[in-house]
C-alpha cells in the first residue's frame, strides 16, 4: 500500500517543528544551527512527497538547490561561529548581545 | 514503499530529531541529527527519488555533517550544565510549538484523502532525468549556484581565518584566544 | 518468498567471503611483510605443537587465523577515565558499518540459471550503485572521527582529526576517478559496468577499464589507499607516532573491528578496482557460452561453468590487488602531513579534474559512450 502524501506532510511538518523549537528553546549557537539544517530538511521532505505527488522532477531539482544552498550557508555560518568565538570565547546565545540596546 | 516501513522510518526520524533538540552534549546532537538526514535519505529513495536520496547521504550527511564536526572539536565544546535560558522562553515556545503542530496536523490531515499520486513514470528520480531538467530548465540557477558556491567557499574562509600579525597589531594588540 | 531467500543467501554469502579475505589478509600482511624484509614473519603459534607431533608440517597459516582472533576477542575491553562511554563503544562499529555495506552491490559474477531462477551474482542489483558507493565511503568517516574524541587523549584526538581530513580530501579524489569511469561507460550500475568490459578490441585486446582510463585508474588507487589510511598515506594512524592514532584506547572486540575496518577497506579498494578497471568478473576471451580466442579456435563451456569460473577469476584479481597494496605498504615511506594534504588537493582533485574534462571530450569526438 503506498504512503498517502499528506502523511509524509505531516512528518515533514512534525520535524519543521522540532527545529523551530530546537532554536527557539536552546542556547547553544551550535545546536541553534543545527536545528535550522533540521528546519531545511524537512521542507526538502515536503518539496519530494509534493513532486512524486504530480509527477515532475521539478520538486527534486529544487531540493537539489536547496541543499546545495545549505551547504553555502553552513560553511558561512560556521565560519562566523568560529569567528565569534574567537573574539568572545562564548557560543551561548545570550552572551552575544553586543548589539542590544 | 510499505505503509509499514514509512510509520518506523517517520518515527525514527521524529526520535532522532527530537534527540537532536534534547540533547545536551553537542557531539550527540549532531550524531541525532546524522541520523535524521540518513533516514530522511531512505526516505526520500522510497518515495521515488532515488539520485537526490543519495545526495542527500553524500553531501549532506557526509560532508556538511563533519564540518559541524570540526568546528565542535576546534572550539572545544563541552557538555552544557544545565538548560540555559529564561523560563518564560520555554513555556511560551512550548506552547506555540504544540499549537503550531495542532494547525499543521489538521491541515494535513483534511487534505485529500485518496492522494495515491500518478504512477511513477519509468525513470523518474534517476539521474538522467534529473540531470535532463537540471540543465534545460534550471540551467540559470544551475549556474548561478555554483558562483554562490564559490562565494561561500572564498568568504568562510575569508571570515574565519586568523587575522595575519600585521592586522593583530594594527586593531590595538587584541589576538583571539582560539585559534 | 524464494526470492528473499536467494537475496539473503547472496548477502550472507558475499559478506562472509569479504569477512574471511579480510582476516586471512591479517596473516598474508605478516607473512608478506616478511617475506618483503626477508625475515620469517609469524610463526610461533601452534596448537600445542600437535602438527610437529604428528609429522605433518607447520600448519602456521591456520594456527595464526586461530590464534589472532582469540587474542583479541579475549583481552580486556576498558574504557578511559573521563571518556565518553556510549561514543566509545559506537565508534567501532560506526568505522565497521559502511566498509562492509559496500560489498553488497558489487557483482562478484554473471548471472546463473538453477532451475528457472535467474540469479544475478550480485547481491543488491542497484541503478545507482555509484552513487550508493560515494555514499557509504562519506559515512565512513564518523567512525574515525569521533574513535578520537570519544578516547578523552589528546594523541588521539590529534590522529583523528588528521585522519577526519585525511579521509574527505582523497573521498574527493575517488568520487572523480568514479565519475570519470562512470561517462566512459554511461551507467552507474556497477554489473552493467562489467558486462561492457567484455568482448575484445582488434581481436585480442579485452575491453577492460584500464586501458580507456589510465590516469582513473592511479588516481583511484591512490585515494583508496589514503582513504584505508594504508601507508603511505597512515599518518592518522602513525605506528611509530601517536601509537596507534585514534584507535589507542581501545583494545578487545573493539580493537579487533578496528583492524577488521582496515583489511574490509584493503578489500573493498581492490574490489572496486577490479570492477571498474579490471573487467571484474570478466575472463578475457570467454564468453558466455565458451571461449573465442583469438585464433579462431572456440571451446564450448556449460553456461554454468562459465559463471563459476567468473568467480574465481574475480577473487584471483582482488588477491592480486590486496597484494599490490601490501607491497606498496612495505615498500614506501610514510608521507608527512603537510605532504599527504598537498598531494590530495592540488595534486589528484585537478589531475581528476582534467582527466573528467579529457575524457569529455574524446566522448563527443566519438559520438558516444565507448
Amino acid at each position: 500500500m503506498t504512503v498517502p502524501y499528506s502523511w509524509v506532510m505531516a512528518l515533514s511538518a512534525a520535524i519543521f517543528v522540532i527545529g523551530v523549537a530546537g532554536v527557539l528553546l536552546r542556547r547553544n549557537v551550535l545546536v541553534m544551527f543545527m536545528s535550522i539544517e533540521l528546519m531545511l530538511n524537512a521542507v526538502n521532505l515536503g518539496f519530494v512527497a509534493l513532486a512524486r505527488r504530480l509527477g515532475t522532477m521539478d520538486g527534486q531539482v529544487i531540493v537539489f538547490f536547496v541543499m546545495t544552498v545549505a551547504a553555502a550557508e553552513a560553511a558561512v555560518g560556521l565560519g562566523i561561529i568560529i569567528s565569534m568565538f574567537r573574539n568572545r570565547e562564548t557560543v551561548n546565545a545570550d552572551e552575544l548581545n553586543l548589539l542590544k540596546w | 514503499m510499505p505503509l509499514a516501513l514509512f510509520i518506523f522510518l517517520a518515527a525514527l526520524a521524529i526520535i532522532s530529531s527530537l534527540g537532536v533538540v534534547i540533547q545536551r552534549n553537542p557531539v550527540h546532537s549532531l550524531l541525532a541529527l546524522v541520523m535524521t538526514l540518513l533516514v530522511i535519505a531512505v526516505l526520500f529513495i522510497g518515495l521515488g527519488a532515488v539520485t537526490v536520496g543519495f545526495l542527500q547521504a553524500i553531501v549532506y550527511a557526509g560532508a556538511i555533517m563533519v564540518l559541524f564536526l570540526f568546528v565542535i572539536w576546534l572550539l572545544n565544546l563541552q557538555v552544557e550544565e544545565r538548560m540555559t535560558g529564561h523560563l518564560a522562553l520555554k513555556f511560551f515556545g512550548a506552547i506555540a510549538a504544540a499549537a503550531l503542530v495542532a494547525e499543521l496536523f489538521l491541515f494535513f490531515a483534511h487534505a485529500h484523502p485518496a492522494l495515491a499520486g500518478k504512477e511513477m513514470a519509468p525513470g523518474y528520480g534517476s539521474i538522467a532525468s534529473l540531470a535532463t531538467v537540471l540543465f534545460k530548465d534550471y540551467l540559470i540557477a544551475f549556474e548561478a549556484t555554483s558562483l554562490l558556491l564559490l562565494v561561500a567557499v572564498v568568504g568562510a574562509v575569508a571570515i574565519a581565518r586568523r587575522p595575519s600579525p600585521s592586522e593583530a597589531d594594527a586593531s590595538g594588540g587584541k589576538t583571539g584566544a582560539a585559534s | 518468498m524464494i526470492e528473499l531467500l536467494i537475496g539473503a543467501l547472496k548477502a550472507i554469502i558475499i559478506l562472509l567471503l569479504a569477512l574471511n579475505l579480510a582476516a586471512i589478509l591479517l596473516w598474508f600482511e605478516r607473512k608478506g611483510s616478511a617475506l618483503i624484509q626477508d625475515r620469517i614473519g609469524a610463526n610461533r603459534a601452534a596448537i600445542t605443537g600437535l602438527g610437529r607431533k604428528l609429522g605433518l608440517p607447520n600448519l602456521g597459516f591456520v594456527n595464526t587465523l586461530v590464534a589472532d582472533p582469540i587474542k583479541l576477542f579475549t583481552k580486556e575491553d576498558f574504557v578511559p577515565e573521563g571518556a565518553d562511554r556510549f561514543l566509545h563503544a559506537l565508534a567501532p562499529f560506526l568505522a565497521l558499518f559502511p566498509v562492509l555495506i559496500t560489498f553488497a552491490v558489487v557483482p562478484f559474477g554473471d548471472q546463473i540459471t538453477i532451475a528457472g531462477h535467474t540469479i544475478v551474482l550480485q547481491a543488491a542489483s542497484l541503478d545507482v550503485a555509484a552513487l550508493y558507493i560515494l555514499a557509504t565511503i562519506g559515512i565512513g568517516v564518523y567512525g574515525v572521527a569521533l574513535g578520537g574524541w570519544a578516547s578523552n587523549n589528546r594523541w588521539a584526538l590529534l590522529g583523528s582529526v588528521r585522519a577526519t581530513a585525511q579521509m574527505i580530501s582523497y573521498e574527493i579524489a575517488m568520487g572523480l576517478a568514479i565519475i570519470a569511469v562512470v561517462m566512459t561507460y554511461g551507467t552507474l550500475d556497477l554489473q552493467a559496468m562489467c558486462h561492457a568490459q567484455g568482448g575484445v578490441w582488434f581481436g585480442w585486446l579485452p575491453r577492460w577499464g584500464i586501458f580507456l582510463q589510465p590516469v582513473a585508474f592511479l588516481l583511484f588507487m591512490t585515494a583508496g589507499m589514503a582513504e584505508s589510511k594504508r601507508v603511505p598515506f597512515d599518518l592518522p594512524e602513525g605506528e611509530s607516532e601517536l601509537i596507534a592514532g585514534y584507535f589507542t584506547e581501545y583494545s578487545g572486540g573493539k580493537q579487533a573491528c578496528f583492524m577488521l575496518t582496515d583489511f574490509a577497506e584493503i578489500v573493498l579498494v581492490s574490489v572496486l578496482v577490479t570492477t571498474f578497471f579490471f573487467g571484474g568478473w570478466q575472463i578475457p576471451w570467454l564468453y558466455r557460452d565458451g571461449f573465442h580466442f583469438p585464433g579462431g579456435a572456440t571451446f564450448a563451456m556449460p553456461n554454468l561453468l562459465v559463471a563459476i569460473l567468473g568467480v574465481i577469476a574475480f577473487w584471483v584479481k582482488v588477491v592480486i590487488f590486496c597484494w599490490l597494496q601490501i607491497l606498496i605498504r612495505w615498500t614506501l615511506p610514510r608521507f608527512r602531513y603537510d605532504q599527504l594534504m598537498r598531494l590530495g588537493w592540488k595534486g589528484l582533485v585537478p589531475l581528476g579534474l582534467l582527466n573528467i574534462v579529457a575524457t569529455a571530450f574524446v566522448i563527443v569526438l566519438a559520438g558516444g559512450a565507448h
